[in-house]
């Protein structure tokens, strides 16, 4: 089964750099940013976007809700 | 394949629900929280029941759940939820009605009407928020928080001669007849997420069929209040709030779960 | 075809609720009261009229159980005595901060503390100054027989939703245990459409979401709601009742309500019988206050005398109307005892200031 490809959007100024998603991540896509948003967190952003699956992971532990996950469906 | 191409709109998998508000969440970073609000409006979505469901916010740091979930809300006194959303269920039996508490509210200053409703079996569901500690306040101990948990009104960590045992308020509901699903469950990491949601659906579920309480606790990390990193602090739960506060179901169909 | 019944004044309260299509009781048992809610029970006003009446597990539960139902938009109800009203005081401020209309009855026994079972009028401060945090007031009806105990339930749930404020019957336990001769009110039709655009009954395609609340964390905000309870507090002199009895050629004015005011019915008959023109003025509503009228009656008399059971409460407010234009005395009676006519015509001889 050919590697699930997918990527992540994530909402740069709802996201409050608490890393949860990071940790969560099974295939090491996310890091933090080195600038900051308006309200001074490092967000979260794809450090390999290569890597993720797509998998929502990330997604669904946010507590903000500031993450949206696409997937390609593979044929 | 390029992001532009990844990120076109049939291959969305995942997106924060509508029901979820714009406004930016007042948690700090990382507090389970807003991962227990999500979860509650993706399963009203998912239900279609958004136009039918009322809940009830109390004192602590959910106080303006209202501002968040985007459902018809009342917020009450502090520890009086399960009061107002009793009489709102009695008097419109058909909606969905739900309270959603903190520790201090639910198991400090509010056990009475806890107990009472839990008692009476009322038809709501109860959202039980278990951080072991004030948030709202300022970090001070609660009725959950663990003997030898450091808090601002326990500095030298929580001393049970004099301030009493932290205690499961959970158990002690599951023991009234009145409740028919309760299940302790947590939202810091992926697996526990999809259960969580899973069991508030249950609830919900349960709600419509009217076969009386449903109650979940959410085990959940407070960073502020234990003075922590989101992610030592969930460390720190597992590691600490979950073997005396344990996952899973503690009584389904109105029976208590061995074991 | 009138409707009369030889009844108490606690079981015409349960059953004027009933027949005013109160949709909600939730109560709490307490001497001198317990009465409205034992025969609510007995009447099983659910096959009746579908009305819903609950046992809470304390006062604070009751109270919190009418905010919640009336943030629904229904017709609900409690009712208490004096200490089982201090128990409810957040939750009495909570919903006059969050303007839900409500009734509320306390059928007042002496305090302070547990105190005792027998009436009094000793909670007209709590129940006139707000009683809870903030700056708030109820509209508060004082009947002073079994009458106007029916009669004040529907007319006190017309004022709270009128005002959309809580309006509390304040009785005692004398009006409460008493039976009297009453003409019934008409059954009403438990209203089911009404106003629900601020109600949370969910939040439907075609609106916000409705939210019931006392909070506001920006006291800019919160001050403009402030603002906008005081000019409602303001608005409902128009609402003020008052019953005038011998004070056309009166030279002398007692003040009382409820229990009080009926004994001083007998001493105003006493007392011209024996030369005094004596006149009695007897407020309906203790808020809002009949202050203009009082005002008025200051021109026309040379002293008045409130009387009251318990230290001097409702004097205070007689005394600002006056405004120092005559002397306002004071004479009452504490503990749950009962001042005999006797008394009262004795202390009011001492303090007539007549005049031809």
């Amino acid at each position: 089964m050919a590697k699930a490809i997918g990527a992540i959007v994530v909402d740069i100024e709802r996201c409050k750099g608490c890393q949860v998603c990071m940790v969560n991540c099974p295939t090491d896509t996310i890091g933090m940013s080195e600038e900051v948003n308006g309200k001074g967190y490092h967000y979260a952003y794809m450090k390999n976007p290569d890597n993720c699956t797509g998998c929502t992971n990330c997604a669904v532990v946010c507590p903000d809700g500031a993450i949206t996950v696409y997937r390609v469906k593979q044929k | 394949m390029e992001f532009k191409e990844i990120t076109r709109e049939e291959n969305l998998v995942y997106k924060r629900t509508p029901l979820m508000t714009d406004a930016t969440l007042s948690y700090c970073p990382g507090c389970g929280h807003g991962t227990v609000h999500r979860l509650i409006m993706e399963v009203v979505e998912e239900m279609g029941i958004q136009e039918d469901t009322i809940g009830i916010a109390p004192v602590g740091c959910s106080v303006l759940a209202y501002d968040f979930m985007d459902v018809d809300f009342s917020q009450a006194a502090h520890g009086r939820a399960p009061a107002v959303a009793t009489a709102i269920k009695r008097l419109w039996p058909e909606k969905f009605v739900f309270t959603y508490q903190g520790d201090g509210d639910l198991a400090a200053i509010g056990t009475a009407e806890t107990i009472h409703a839990c008692n009476r079996g009322e038809n709501i569901t109860i959202f039980f928020v278990n951080n072991g500690i004030y948030g709202m306040t300022g970090g001070q101990m609660a009725p959950t928080t663990l003997e030898g948990m450091k808090s601002s009104t326990s500095p030298y960590g929580r001393n049970s001669e004099t301030m009493g045992p932290p205690y499961k308020i959970t158990e002690l509901i599951a023991q009234l007849d009145g409740t028919h699903y309760v299940t302790r469950q947590a939202v810091h990491k992926p697996g526990p997420v999809r259960k969580a949601k899973k069991a508030i659906r249950k609830a919900l579920e349960l709600q419509k069929e009217n076969k009386g309480l449903s109650f979940i606790e959410f085990v959940s990390n407070c960073n502020s209040g234990w003075k922590m990193t989101p992610n030592d602090s969930n460390i720190w739960m597992e590691e600490n709030m979950f073997p005396f506060y344990q996952m899973g179901d503690i009584k389904v169909d109105g029976k208590l779960v061995k074991g | 075809m009138k409707e009369l019944a030889l009844m108490k004044g606690n079981e015409v309260i349960a059953e004027a609720a009933i027949r005013a299509g109160v949709d909600g009781y939730f109560g709490y048992p307490i001497t001198p009261q317990s009465e409205v809610m034992e025969y609510l029970m007995l009447q099983k006003p659910e096959e009746r009229t579908g009305m819903v009446v609950l046992q809470a597990e304390s006062e604070v539960a009751s109270i919190n159980m009418v905010y919640g139902a009336a943030g629904t938009g229904k017709k609900v109800m409690t009712s208490s005595s004096s200490p089982g009203i201090s128990l409810m005081q957040e939750g009495i401020s909570y919903i006059a901060g969050a303007e839900l209309p409500c009734l509320i009855v306390n059928v007042v026994r002496g305090g302070p503390g547990l105190g005792t079972i027998q009436p009094s009028q000793a909670d007209y401060f709590q129940a006139t100054k707000g009683g809870g945090h903030g700056d708030y007031r109820l509209i508060v009806l004082a009947p002073a027989s079994v009458q106007e105990m029916a009669d004040f339930v529907d007319l006190g749930f017309e004022l709270a939703f009128k005002y959309r404020n809580p309006t509390m019957i304040l009785s005692d336990g004398l009006i409460g245990q008493m039976m009297e001769k009453v003409e019934l009110p008409l059954q009403k039709e438990r209203v089911t459409e009404f106003d629900q655009s601020w109600a949370i009954t969910g939040k439907t395609k075609d609106r916000e979401r409705n939210i019931i609340t006392s909070l506001n964390l920006d006291p800019d905000l919160q001050y403009e709601h402030n603002l906008k309870l005081q000019a409602k507090y303001k608005s409902m002199i128009q609402d003020v009742m008052f019953e005038k009895s011998d004070c056309d050629d009166a030279d002398f004015l007692l003040v009382a309500y409820g229990s009080s005011a009926r004994i001083c019915q007998k001493v105003v008959e006493m007392a011209r019988s024996r030369g005094k023109k004596v006149g009695l003025l007897r407020p309906q509503t203790l808020y809002p206050f009949p202050s203009d009228e009082l005002a008025r009656m200051a021109r026309k008399v040379k002293g008045m005398m409130a009387v009251e059971l318990s230290a001097g409460q409702m004097v205070e407010d007689v005394r600002l109307a006056v405004n120092g234009k005559v002397p306002v005395s004071h004479y009452g009676m504490m503990g749950g005892k009962i001042h005999s006519p006797d008394d009262v015509l004795k202390a009011l001889e001492e303090k007539y200031i007549g005049g031809y």
